[in-house]
């Protein structure tokens, strides 16, 4: 339908006739014949106006056959239409002519743009539940018939979602007629179909009667995890989650335990790799005694496989799949089967698998309590601080807290100080970035003595670091710090030391003070505010930078706020009105708008 | 890349450009004796362009009293000519209509009867055939993708390898066993067979490189050994050495890919990383290379080989094309020719498994290593498709071949699509409709590289278009060109407009001006004075004269019409927002209104085009056109290479080394002389 207007037929044309009940549709059949993409687009995006000024009667008898008709065109509109149409029951008179949406949203869910077919999908499936039973088996079963049983692959691939949702409310009679569509698309000739169906296997099992489940969803399980592509292998596992939540533990035993050890052991590595990424899920839905039978053993060999990938997916797994051992004998289990291959891992080569190990190791600490933690975690956590690669160092930072409920910071100080101060020098701004993220953090759980003695330098390091970012976080820190040590530590400890730098020849230095004081003012309190930051302020008006001028009224329109009446008629008044007459343009924008913030005018 | 700045000659009668430049290769003696196994046709063909320019140029004479003769008359068009190809019609038995199953992978057996296809006629072609250089292989794929311009930016870096981890064998102590050439005749075979059972030891190339070293010596010495023998000899592929050879080979070579590992942490990029070489390849060269002569040897029979090389040892082959490593691509590729070549109950099997790679790759992950190779092998089949062509084929170039022009790494393996898309058309005519609409469909939107991709396809699609054909698809042709020549990116403006210096597409426009000019004549007028880059100045002023020789009066018609509708655009653009509003009014009066809130009105379409010049009088723009034009073929007389600047990544000199030192099997793959 695009781009066949010939320079003849412009939109006037629609006017023709007289009558305003058509006048909608052919401003749309005009509209949508247009060259320009966005012009159709924008026309598709306003479907909903054009069948409000339809009605609901000419929606269904005028517009919906001439979409359905006329539906090529880019991918980009088939989109918005299969968007719009999910929400249109409405506009067609309600339920009970919901089945009017299903021609367009058809040929929708057949088109080759997988984009396209899935929003298709999905308004259908929205749309299935507005059905009544009587419409759902009338007009929406026959529909998921056709689309399971068309020629092209794309029909069959969308088929695949929509099994689960009319499958509850249909008779049995078409259940089982489902069941069967379902059954031949498991084992259809393009891997496409496979994946489709694998992936929308455990879905479908939980709207199945139990009997069913065990009678045919396995053996469709069974079948798919042994397929001859890795890509279906691997979403069998997604569906094992769902289907082992169903069975009882004999069944599980017998029915699905045998494929799921096939699959941990798989050749292809993206299989194992599943298995890994889904353990915990996994570990819930088979219960705690198949989880030590059989899930433990194969962790240990998931954390030792020759791929790096498989590896630092289990070993993210860790924590998630101690903590939902249960508590008795968990202990022993986790000493005498998991720790040693952590050991392991805390020396490997990759360092995604190491990062991903320290991203949860210091939380096992809680679990082993602090005793153990001592013993067997503290040396480990030791030498991941060591690592050479920075995110492992930062993974380990970041979660001290957990740490520090079991045993306290202290025990790590002594480690943690150079490898803190060696990630704040690193050569990566990134890396700066993220323990200057950590600092509010380390900062309270290691106390004002220590950071006073061995971090504030760093923190005052920072606010001069030649990357905006750096100085940017630094400054945030910098309240955030105050917020936790009170305004007298900040009196002593940092607002000297901002303030100086207001004499720094280099101009960004200076505007780094008055970002700190932007940024401390409200943390500190009027008097501080008032006594020590606002001179410093208005003294810089006069800098010859015109930067640092404009940042002044910026900064005197924020701590305004939290000066007292006197100060701000006698002692930023005048500097703002001095400012107001600046020869720099965005000075005096900003002093403007400061005066007129402030209400100083 | 060809180089387009050398298109540039002085363009006197645009008819008859093909048959004039094709004639006088001919005659230049440069594209004789084309049959299908001379290697240098491929290169030469894509080179072609390139060549008839420079014939051109280097041999005026002949050019101009071939064209007057050529002139004459439309009826013997070179491509018509082309024709003669075709295998004479098969009687109405033979010829089954074509198997519909589900997704165009037929099952059909009918397939497995070779059909002698007429050879190209190797002795040379009178003059008056005129028959166009016939491109008998697919363009091979590049090995490596970066043009290694030595320099500063190599680097040595860690060695980066890595290796599907093979099951390592248990025992890995090989004891060496006598030469094959020193036993008794009656006891080679034993022996042969002994060896191959030891080459299926796994050796570790990465985890411990230096392990086994005495060990794997032996395995290399076997197989370099076994190479020789079964390349040499006679009668030694003997009816047990046929599973033997074929374990030998799924165990060393059917293994999962490794990861993709980047060593940056970025999601690797076919087109701009190096890629990461398999580390055991010492190992499987000569494995791969074993399997080859195995293949090629003159007494392999495909019928005893079937039992072993099956449709799950074809899918096993299949999935190592996603391999990293260039050089085992390269090799994959020779093999899987060969087998399809070989192995007739296999073809509908391979081409169904090829399809379902394809469709995972556009429509699932985009990402597949192989795809170049794959589709250099469906250049060489399609170019062995008998007439006519079969529904199941034609579905193929529909609904795979066109929508791979959609992911975003086409540049990897453009030229060999471009290639199986021509061919199509050269075989069928009545596919160019559908191909050439598929292409506007999937015209890039925002990736100019990719346009001009696109831009370089449509050119070679017109070369061989038909006149019938081409009056079909022209105006959404010419609306897509009359955007790129509007283009605010250059090179996409650039390449369209030297359509305007192909003198076949002239003469396509000029039998159709009526139609095209109206579509052309605004894109070009208005940039003609608003587009940034001055070369693309010149070369709408060259576009436009060309116009206005054709055909002055109606050029006269379309500067009015241009005129009059810039004044109609705007009052256009208020009745629409007036139509809308009152569609929005009836809206309103809906009592559900409140409910479906339209989304707040969009901001109005933006447009590139600055302030366009409005006053402009016919004569004057004539003179100027004639001036600038001028003008412009003086300065365009640097040759220009449009080419994509990819970003200077360091290189690696080992990768380099290794893939500079790997020797391609076959340098390009032969047409398949299959009727399929």
């Amino acid at each position: 339908m695009a781009g066949a207007a010939g320079p003849g037929t412009g939109p006037g044309a629609a006017r023709g006739d007289g009558d305003d009940s058509l006048y909608p549709i052919a401003v749309l059949i005009d509209e949508l014949r247009n060259e320009d993409v966005q012009l159709r687009l924008n026309s598709i995006k306003k479907l909903s106006t054009i069948a409000l000024a339809l009605g609901v009667e000419r929606t269904r008898t005028e517009l919906l056959p001439f979409l359905t008709d006329t539906i090529y065109d880019e991918d980009e509109v088939l989109l918005a239409l299969a968007e719009q149409l999910g929400n249109f029951t409405g506009l067609v008179g309600g339920p009970d002519f919901a089945h009017c949406l299903l021609p367009p949203l058809e040929s929708l869910a057949t088109v080759e743009e997988t984009v396209v077919r899935d929003k298709a999908v999905e308004s259908l499936r929205q749309i299935s539940q507005e059905h009544t039973p009587v419409a759902l088996e009338a007009h929406f079963v026959p529909l998921v018939k056709r689309l399971a049983s068309g020629d092209w692959f794309t029909s069959r691939t969308s088929a695949c979602g929509l099994f689960s949702v009319c499958y509850p409310r249909a008779s049995n009679a078409v259940k089982a007629e489902i069941r069967q569509h379902f059954r031949s698309l498991c084992s259809d000739d393009t891997p496409m179909v496979r994946r489709a169906a694998a992936s929308k296997l455990g879905e479908f099992a939980k709207v199945l009667e139990l009997d069913s489940v065990k009678s045919e969803i396995v053996p469709l399980f069974t079948n798919l995890a042994s397929d001859e592509q890795d890509s279906v292998r691997l979403l069998a596992v997604e569906a094992c989650v769902s289907i082992a939540q169903l069975l009882s533990q004999d069944d599980l035993e017998a029915l699905v335990m045998p494929t799921l050890r096939q699959a941990a052991e798989d050749k292809s590595w993206r299989v194992r790799y599943m298995v890994a990424d889904k353990f915990s899920e996994l570990q819930k839905a088979v219960g705690p005694k198949i989880t030590l039978n059989d899930l433990i053993p194969a962790f240990q060999n998931l954390l030792k496989d020759c791929e790096a990938e498989v590896r630092a997916a289990a070993a993210h797994k860790v924590k998630e799949l101690c903590e939902n051992l249960p508590t008795e004998g968990r202990e022993t289990i986790i000493m005498n089967q998991i720790l040693p291959f952590i050991k392991e891992l805390v020396s490997d080569t990759n360092q995604h698998v190491k990062s991903a190990l320290a991203s949860v190791i210091m939380g096992l600490s809680t679990i082993l309590g602090k005793e153990n933690t001592i013993e067997h975690l503290l040396p480990l956590f030791l030498a991941q601080l060591k690592d050479e690669c920075p995110e492992v160092r930062l993974n380990i930072i970041s979660n001290l807290d957990c740490v520090n409920e079991v045993i306290g910071i202290r025990q790590l100080s002594q480690s943690l100080l150079p490898a803190i101060v060696e990630l704040a020098e690193d050569a990566k701004w990134r890396v700066r970035l993220a323990i200057i993220e950590y600092m509010p953090l380390l900062a309270g759980q290691l106390g004002v003595e220590f950071f006073d003695e061995k971090l504030n330098s760093l923190c005052m390091a920072w606010l001069v670091d030649h990357v905006y970012a750096i100085r940017e976080a630094a400054t945030s820190n910098l309240m955030k710090l105050v917020q936790k040590f009170g305004t007298e530590w900040a009196q002593n400890t940092i607002v000297p030391k901002v303030l100086v730098m207001a004499n720094d020849p280099n101009y960004l230095h200076r505007m780094t003070t008055l970002f700190c004081i932007n940024a401390l003012s409200e943390a500190c309190g009027q008097e501080i505010t008032t006594k020590q930051m606002l001179p410093i302020v208005l003294k810089m008006a006069g800098d010859q930078v015109a930067n640092v001028r404009f940042n002044v009224a910026k900064s005197l329109q924020k701590i305004g706020p939290i000066l007292d009446t006197d100060a701000l008629q006698e002692e930023v008044k005048p500097v703002l009105q001095k400012l107001g007459q600046d020869e720099d343009m965005d000075v005096k924008y900003f002093a403007q708008e400061a005066i007129s913030v402030l209400a100083l005018a | 890349m060809r180089k387009k700045g050398s298109r540039l000659a002085p363009v006197t009668n645009p008819r008859r450009r093909c048959l004039v430049v094709r004639q006088v290769c001919k005659s230049s003696g440069q594209l004789e004796a084309q049959s299908p196994l001379d290697p240098g046709a491929a290169r030469r063909r894509w080179r072609r362009d390139a060549e008839r320019a420079e014939c051109g140029r280097a041999k005026p004479e002949p050019e101009r009293g071939r064209r007057s003769r050529a002139g004459s008359g439309r009826a013997e068009m070179p491509y018509k000519l082309k024709k003669e190809k075709e295998p004479p019609k098969l009687a109405k038995g033979t010829a089954k209509p074509s198997s519909s199953s589900k997704d165009g992978g037929g099952e059909s057996t009918d397939e497995s009867q070779p059909q002698p296809q007429p050879q190209p006629q190797p002795q040379p072609q009178p003059p008056s055939s005129n028959k166009r250089p016939s491109n008998s292989t697919p363009p091979p794929t590049q090995l490596s993708k970066i043009k290694y311009s030595g320099g500063p930016q190599i680097v040595k870096k860690e060695r980066r390898q890595s290796s599907s981890r093979f099951n390592l064998s248990k025992n890995r102590e090989l004891q060496k066993l006598p030469a094959l050439k020193d036993s008794p005749t009656q006891e080679r075979e034993e022996l042969f067979i002994q060896k191959l059972r030891q080459c299926c030891v796994l050796f570790d190339f990465v985890s411990d490189p230096l392990s086994d070293l005495k060990f794997k010596e032996v395995k290399r010495a076997g197989l370099n050994e076994m190479v020789e023998y079964i390349t040499h000899s006679r009668d030694v592929v003997t009816e047990a050495i046929y599973p033997e050879a074929v374990t030998m080979f799924s165990v060393n070579l059917f293994r999962t890919l490794p990861p993709s590992s980047n060593p940056t942490g970025a999601e690797f990029d076919p087109e701009e990383d190096e890629p990461t070489l398999e580390a055991a390849w010492p190992h499987l060269q000569l494995v791969y290379e074993f399997f080859l002569r195995f293949l090629e040897s003159p007494d392999f029979q495909p019928n005893i080989a079937k039992k072993y090389i099956d449709q799950k040892f074809v899918l096993a082959l299949l999935d190592l094309f996603d391999s990293e490593d260039p050089r085992e691509r390269d090799f994959l590729k020779t093999i899987l020719h060969r087998i399809y070549g070989k192995f007739l109950g296999l073809r509908a099997y391979i081409r169904r498994q090829i399809n379902h790679i394809f469709y995972r790759f556009i429509y699932e992950t985009e990402h597949h290593n192989g795809i170049a190779e794959l589709l250099e092998i469906l250049g060489s089949i399609i170019n062995g498709f008998a007439l006519p062509l079969k529904e199941e084929h034609k579905m193929f170039l529909i609904r795979v071949l066109l929508p791979l022009h959609k992911v975003k790494s086409l540049s990897v393996y453009h030229p060999q699509l471009a290639y199986c898309v021509v061919q199509f058309l050269e075989k069928e005519s009545s596919l160019t409709e559908p191909v050439i609409v598929g292409l506007l469909k999937f015209w890039p939107k925002t990736h100019s590289p990719k346009e001009v991709m696109f831009l370089n396809e449509l050119e070679e699609i017109l070369d061989v278009i038909e006149p019938s054909e081409f009056s079909k698809v022209m105006e959404p042709l010419f609306r897509q060109l009359a955007k790129c020549v509007s283009s605010p990116h250059f090179q996409v403006a650039e390449r369209a407009l030297y359509y305007w210096n192909n003198e076949y597409i002239m003469s396509l426009i000029s039998d159709n001006a009526a139609r095209v000019l109206p579509i052309m004549f605004p894109a070009l007028y208005r940039n003609s004075k608003s587009h940034w880059n001055k070369t693309i100045h010149g070369l709408i002023y060259n576009a436009l004269k060309l116009f206005m020789e054709m055909n002055q009066k109606l050029f006269d018609d379309c500067t009015q019409q241009y005129k009059a509708e810039k004044q109609k655009g705007r009052f256009r653009m208020k009745e629409r927002e007036e139509m809308w509003q009152k569609i929005e009014e009836l809206a309103r009066l809906n009592p559900q209104y409140p409910m479906f809130r339209a989304p707040p009105p969009l901001p109005p379409v933006y447009s590139m085009e600055t302030e366009t010049p409005t006053a402009e009088d016919i004569q004057l723009l004539k003179r100027t056109v004639e001036t600038e034009a001028v003008q412009m073929l003086k300065d365009i007389k640097k040759e220009k290479v449009l080419l994509r600047r990819k970003s200077e990544l360091p290189q690696d000199v080992y990768t380099i080394k290794a893939l500079e030192a790997h020797k391609r099997a076959e340098e390009f793959l032969t047409a398949s002389q299959e009727a399929l």
